[in-house]
C-alpha cells in the first residue's frame, strides 16, 4: 500500500497506456471472495453472538436483551465443584477430551509415517501420497460406518473372534463410547495430520542431519535436536487441522458414539433441530467457539515456550 | 550398520501396518458391496451384483447422487475462479489490509461446521426468511471451499518466477493477453488440483447440507439416514465403492496427464 | 543536464519511494542513441529499479522518463519501445525456443512465414541454430541467457533494458558473453541499458557508466573517466583500489593545491575544476599501481612519504605492499609491476624497512570531504 504510485492519478479505464492503482487492482480482484467470506461468515457469527443474548418464547424470538442463556451456563459449569458437572460443562470438557486423545492419537500415529516417507522413500514418493490419499475419497459418512461395521454387536471383530472360538458372546465394549469415538476420529484425519508433517520433514535440508552426525550427534539425539524441532511447524499445523474440527464433530459421535459418546455438536444441533431453542444453541455455539479458541492458545503458548527454552540450548 | 538396518525394517513394518489401519476399514465397503447379505455381518455368504443392480433402480438415491453432483460442480467453479482471482491478489498485489484479509479468508478453515452451519442457518432462517434449497447449501460450501482453493493456487502462484509475467508484458501483451498466455498454462496443475479438492469437499460434506438443504437431499443426507435403515445398506455400499474406484482411476489418469503435459520442468508441485 | 538532440532516454528527476525508503533519488541524466550504458553499484543501490522503471515494470513516484522524445508516464511495459532481458531470463517453461522467441511477435501484425523467418535469423544470430524445438530446462545458463537476448531483440526495441544477465553464468562463460554482447550492440546499434554490480564488467562493455549507491546517481563517466578521475571517495572507492588520505589544503597554486596530509607532510594535487580554498579539509586519492616504493630519497619534484613495509604478497605478475606511513592513518597499499624477478627487488624479502613512497603530482585525485 506504500506503493501507492502518486504518479499514476486519475486512472481512465479508455486509455490503455494509464494504469488502474496497484492497491485498486488488488482490493478488485479479492473483494468477491471477502464478499462471500464477509456475507456467509461474519455476518452470520456476529448474528449468532447477538441471538445467544436472546431467548425462545414458544416458536418467537423474543429480541430483549438477556444474559439467561449465559446464566444457565455458568451454573451449569458453577455445579463442577458442588455435585458433580451439569450436562453442557460435561459435554464440553468431554468434547475436548476426545478431541485431544484423538488428535495425540492421529499425531503419534502420523509422524512415524511421515517420517517414512520423508527420509525412507527415495523414488516414488508421490505414490506414496497417493497411497495415502486413496481412502479418503470414500465419504466420510461411509468411513465411520465402516468402523461401525468392524466394532459392532455382530461386526468383524466379533464374528471373527466367534468364529475362532476365543469368545462365546459377542463383546459389547467395542462400540457406542468414547474410546470407538476417538478410534474413528484418528482413522478419519490421518491423511490430515500425515501430510503437513510429511511437507515438513521433506523441506529440511539434508546436510543439517549430516552436520548434526558430524558434530557428534547419534540418531536419536540429532532426531530431538535437529530433525523434530524443524519439523515442528508442520506437526503444530498438523495438531491443530486435526483438533479444531473434531471438537465439534457431529457425525462420528452420532454414528459410534451411542449415548456416553455424545459430544458438544449433538448437543447444538438439537437446540436448533429438536428442542427449537436457538438462543441456548447459539449460546452454546459461541462457548465452544470459546473453549477452543481458549484450548489453541493454551496449547500455542506451552508451544511458544518449549520453543524458547529449546533455543537456548 | 546392522543397527541403521533394524531402525530401517522397524519403520517399514510401521508404515505397512498403517496403511493397512488406512485401509481395511475403506476396502471393507467394496467387499461388503459384493457380499450375497442384506445385512454387513460375517461370515460372507456368497458372490453377487444384485446391489449394484438395485443402485440403478434406486430413484431417491440417484436423485441425491445428481443434486451432490450439481453442486460439487458448481461450487468447484466458482470456489476455483474465486479463488483464482484471490489468489492473484494476494500474491501480486499490494493493497491496504491485505494480511488481515487474508487471515479472515482462511478463518472458515479453524471454525467447526457445526457453528458455520448454525449461524448461517439462524440467518437465513430466522432473521432472513430465505428458503432453503440447494443453492444455500452451495453459497456454504463455497465458504469453506473458497480457502482450499486460494492456498493450492497460491502455492502454484509463488511457484513460478515473477519475472514470466513481466517478460510477457514486456513483448507486447495486454495484462489479459499475458494472463492468458502465460499465467494460466502455468498455473493450470493448480486450477485442476483445486477443482478436485473443491468438488470432494463439498460432494462429502454432510453437516451443512443437514442445516441448509431445506427439503432438499444432498448423497451425504440420503447416506445418513440410510445408516439408521440397515435393510437399505448394502446400496449405498455399492455406490460407494464405486465413487471410490471413480475417483482413484481420476486421480491416476489426472496424475498420468500432467506428467505427460509438462514433462519434468516443474516437478516440484504435487 | 540539459537533454541534447540525439538522447534516447531522459531522465529528470526521477524518483521512487518505497514508503519512507528512497529506492532511487531524483535520477536525472540522458542516454544517448546506439550508446551502450552501464548502471553500476553494490545490491540495493537503486540500480534495478531505475531499470525496471524505465521498462514501466515500477511506476516512479515523481519525475519523468522520456524514451526517443516521448513522455512514458504511467505506460505499462507492453506500450513501451523498450524489451528486457531479465536476471533469471524468464523463459517460458511452457513453451519451446522457438515459440519464446516469437513471442513478442504475435501482438504485432506479421505473418506467419515472416515470424517464422525472424525466428530463424534470431537462432542463427545467438547462435542456436538447430535448438528451436528444445524447452527451457533442456537448455545451459548460457544457452537460456541467448534465447533471452534474441526474444527481446526479435521485437526491435529502440532500447534493450538488461538487468544483470550474466550473473548467473560462470566466470569464463561471462567473459564469452560480455564479448558478443558488446559485438551484437555494434552490429544491431541498438541502445543498451546494462545492470551490473560488477564493476570490471561495467568498464569494459559500456561507452558510459552511471555509478549509483543509495539511490543516488554519484558520476556518469566513462570507464577511463571513472578510473582516472573519480569524482567522489564512494567512487574512488568502488571501482578499483584506492588509497585515501584525509588532510588540509593549505594552499592554491596555479592549477595545483598543497596538501597537508600529516604533521609536516605535504603534497602536491592537481586541481581539474574542484572548487577549493586554502583551509579546508580535503581527501588525496592515489590508486596503488601509482606509487611507488623505493629505498632512495626521489626528486622533490615528485611527492613522497616515508613509510615502514608492513606486510608484502607476491601475485606473479605484481606483488602488493602494504606500508605504514602515519600512527592513525590506514596502511597504504602499493602495487608493484614484477619485471624483474623477485630476488632482485630492492624490497625482497620480507622484513620490514623503510621506504620512500612517491608518485608523481599528477597521479593524485583530489576529492571534496
Amino acid at each position: 500500500m506504500t506503493a501507492l504510485a502518486s504518479g499514476a492519478t486519475s486512472p481512465t479505464s479508455q486509455d490503455p497506456t494509464r494504469r488502474r492503482p496497484e492497491w485498486l487492482a488488488g482490493l478488485w480482484l479479492i473483494a468477491p471472495t471477502l464478499a462471500i467470506v464477509i456475507g456467509m461468515m461474519l455476518v452470520p457469527l456476529c448474528a449468532i453472538v447477538i441471538v445467544s443474548f436472546w431467548t425462545q418464547t414458544g416458536f418467537d424470538l423474543d429480541t430483549s436483551f438477556t444474559l439467561a442463556n449465559y446464566g444457565l451456563l455458568v451454573d451449569d459449569a458453577l455445579k463442577c465443584f458442588s455435585d458433580g458437572c451439569g450436562l453442557y460443562s460435561t459435554l464440553i470438557i468431554k468434547s475436548l477430551w476426545i478431541s485431544f486423545v484423538a488428535t495425540s492419537a492421529v499425531v503419534l500415529l502420523a509422524y512415524p509415517m511421515a517420517y517414512f516417507m520423508a527420509f525412507r522413500i527415495q523414488r516414488g514418493k508421490l505414490v506414496w501420497i497417493i497411497l495415502l490419499t486413496v481412502p479418503f475419497w470414500t465419504s466420510y459418512l461411509l468411513r465411520v460406518f465402516a468402523w461401525k461395521v468392524i466394532l459392532g454387536f455382530n461386526g468383524v471383530i466379533n464374528s471373527g473372534l466367534k468364529s475362532l472360538g476365543l469368545i462365546e458372546k459377542p463383546l459389547e465394549f467395542l462400540l457406542y463410547n468414547p474410546a470407538s469415538v476417538t478410534i474413528t476420529l484418528a482413522h478419519a484425519w490421518a491423511a490430515y495430520a500425515v501430510l503437513p508433517i510429511y511437507v515438513s520433514l521433506e523441506k529440511i535440508d539434508r546436510s543439517y542431519l549430516e552436520a548434526a552426525t558430524d558434530l557428534g550427534d547419534s540418531r536419536w539425539k540429532r532426531f530431538w535436536r535437529v530433525t523434530f524441532p524443524l519439523s515442528l511447524p508442520g506437526t503444530i499445523a498438523a495438531i491443530l487441522l486435526v483438533f479444531i474440527p473434531t471438537v465439534g464433530d457431529y457425525i462420528t459421535p452420532t454414528l459410534v458414539g451411542g449415548p456416553s459418546g455424545i459430544m458438544i455438536g449433538n448437543s447444538i444441533a438439537t437446540q436448533f433441530i429438536k428442542a427449537n431453542n436457538a438462543p441456548l444453541g447459539a449460546a452454546l455455539s459461541c462457548l465452544m467457539m470459546l473453549a477452543i479458541t481458549l484450548a489453541v492458545c493454551l496449547f500455542l503458548a506451552v508451544i511458544g515456550k518449549k520453543r524458547l527454552k529449546g533455543a537456548d540450548i | 550398520m546392522s543397527f541403521l538396518r533394524r531402525h530401517t525394517n522397524l519403520l517399514s513394518l510401521f508404515a505397512v501396518l498403517y496403511l493397512l489401519f488406512l485401509y481395511v476399514p475403506v476396502l471393507l465397503l467394496p467387499l461388503f458391496s459384493f457380499n450375497d447379505n442384506i445385512y454387513v455381518t460375517l461370515p460372507l455368504k456368497g458372490f453377487t451384483l444384485k446391489w449394484y443392480e438395485s443402485l440403478a433402480g434406486n430413484s431417491a438415491l440417484l436423485n441425491a447422487l445428481w443434486a451432490s453432483v450439481k453442486v460439487g460442480i458448481g461450487v468447484s467453479i466458482i470456489s476455483t475462479v474465486l479463488g483464482l482471482m484471490a489468489a492473484r491478489a494476494m500474491t501480486r498485489y499490494r493493497f491496504p489490509g491485505r494480511r488481515s484479509i487474508y487471515a479472515l479468508i482462511l478463518l472458515p478453515l479453524v471454525i467447526p461446521y457445526m457453528v458455520i452451519g448454525v449461524s448461517t442457518l439462524v440467518i437465513l432462517r430466522r432473521l432472513l426468511d430465505v428458503e432453503l434449497s440447494l443453492l444455500t447449501v452451495g453459497a456454504s460450501h463455497v465458504l469453506i471451499t473458497v480457502p482450499l482453493s486460494m492456498l493450492v493456487l497460491m502455492a502454484r502462484m509463488e511457484g513460478f518466477d515473477r519475472s514470466l509475467e513481466e517478460a510477457s508484458r514486456d513483448l507486447g501483451d495486454t495484462a489479459w493477453r499475458s494472463f492468458r498466455r502465460v499465467t494460466l498454462p502455468l498455473v493450470m496443475p493448480g486450477i485442476v488440483s483445486s477443482f478436485l479438492l473443491c468438488f470432494i469437499t463439498s460432494f462429502d460434506e454432510y453437516l451443512l447440507a443437514f442445516f441448509l438443504a431445506g427439503s432438499d437431499s444432498t448423497l451425504p443426507i440420503f447416506i445418513f439416514s440410510t445408516l439408521r435403515f440397515p435393510n437399505k445398506i448394502p446400496d449405498v455400499l455399492a455406490l460407494g465403492s464405486l465413487i471410490l474406484m471413480i475417483s482413484i482411476v481420476l486421480v491416476v489418469l489426472a496424475e498420468w496427464l500432467r506428467r505427460r503435459g509438462i514433462s519434468g520442468s516443474d516437478s516440484s508441485v504435487l | 543536464m540539459a537533454s541534447s538532440d540525439n538522447a534516447m532516454i531522459t531522465l529528470s528527476a526521477v524518483t521512487k519511494r518505497f514508503g519512507a525508503f528512497t529506492a532511487v533519488d531524483a535520477a536525472t541524466f540522458d542516454i544517448a542513441a546506439g550508446e551502450f550504458f552501464s548502471l553500476l553499484g553494490p545490491s540495493g543501490c537503486g540500480k534495478t529499479t531505475l531499470l525496471r522503471m524505465i521498462g514501466g515494470f515500477e511506476q516512479q513516484t515523481s519525475g519523468e522518463i522520456l524514451i526517443d522524445g516521448e513522455a512514458m508516464g504511467t505506460r505499462p511495459p507492453n506500450h513501451r519501445p523498450t524489451n528486457m532481458v531479465f536476471q533469471s531470463y524468464a523463459i517460458f517453461p511452457h513453451l519451446d525456443v522457438a515459440e519464446n522467441i516469437a513471442y513478442g511477435l504475435a501482438n504485432r501484425p506479421v505473418d506467419k512465414a515472416t515470424v517464422a523467418r525472424k525466428v530463424d535469423a534470431a537462432l542463427e544470430m545467438v547462435r542456436l541454430s538447430g535448438l528451436g524445438k528444445r524447452r527451457a530446462n533442456q537448455l545451459s545458463g548460457g544457452q537460456r541467457q541467448r534465447v533471452a537476448l534474441a526474444r527481446a531483440i526479435v521485437c526491435e526495441p529502440k532500447v534493450l533494458l538488461l538487468d544483470e544477465p550474466l550473473g548467473a553464468l560462470d566466470k569464463k562463460l561471462r567473459e564469452e558473453m560480455q564479448i558478443e554482447l558488446r559485438q551484437l550492440q555494434k552490429s544491431l546499434g541498438i541502445t543498451f541499458i546494462f545492470v551490473t554490480h560488477d564493476q570490471e564488467e561495467a568498464l569494459s562493455l559500456s561507452d558510459r557508466i552511471a555509478v549509483m549507491a543509495r539511490g543516488k546517481v554519484l558520476q556518469i563517466d566513462s570507464a577511463t573517466a571513472l578510473y582516472e578521475r573519480p569524482n567522489c571517495r564512494e567512487v574512488a572507492g568502488f571501482i578499483g583500489n584506492m588509497n585515501f588520505f584525509e588532510g588540509r589544503v593549505v594552499a592554491v597554486e596555479g592549477d595545483q593545491a598543497v596538501m597537508e596530509i600529516g604533521p609536516d607532510i605535504r603534497v602536491r594535487v592537481p586541481l581539474t575544476g574542484q572548487s577549493v580554498t586554502a583551509g579546508g579539509n580535503a581527501i588525496l586519492a592515489v590508486r596503488p599501481e601509482k606509487i611507488d616504493a623505493v629505498v632512495d630519497r626521489p626528486a622533490p619534484s615528485r611527492n613522497a612519504i616515508r613509510a615502514t613495509t608492513r606486510a608484502s604478497s607476491y601475485l606473479g605478475d605484481r606483488s602488493l605492499i602494504l606500508a605504514d606511513w602515519h600512527q592513525e592513518a590506514a596502511p597504504v597499499s602499493v602495487s608493484l609491476q614484477n619485471r624483474h624477478a623477485a630476488a632482485e627487488s630492492p624490497l625482497a624479502g620480507g622484513a620490514a624497512r623503510e621506504i620512500w613512497l612517491t608518485w608523481p603530482v599528477e597521479a593524485g585525485v583530489l576529492l571534496s570531504d
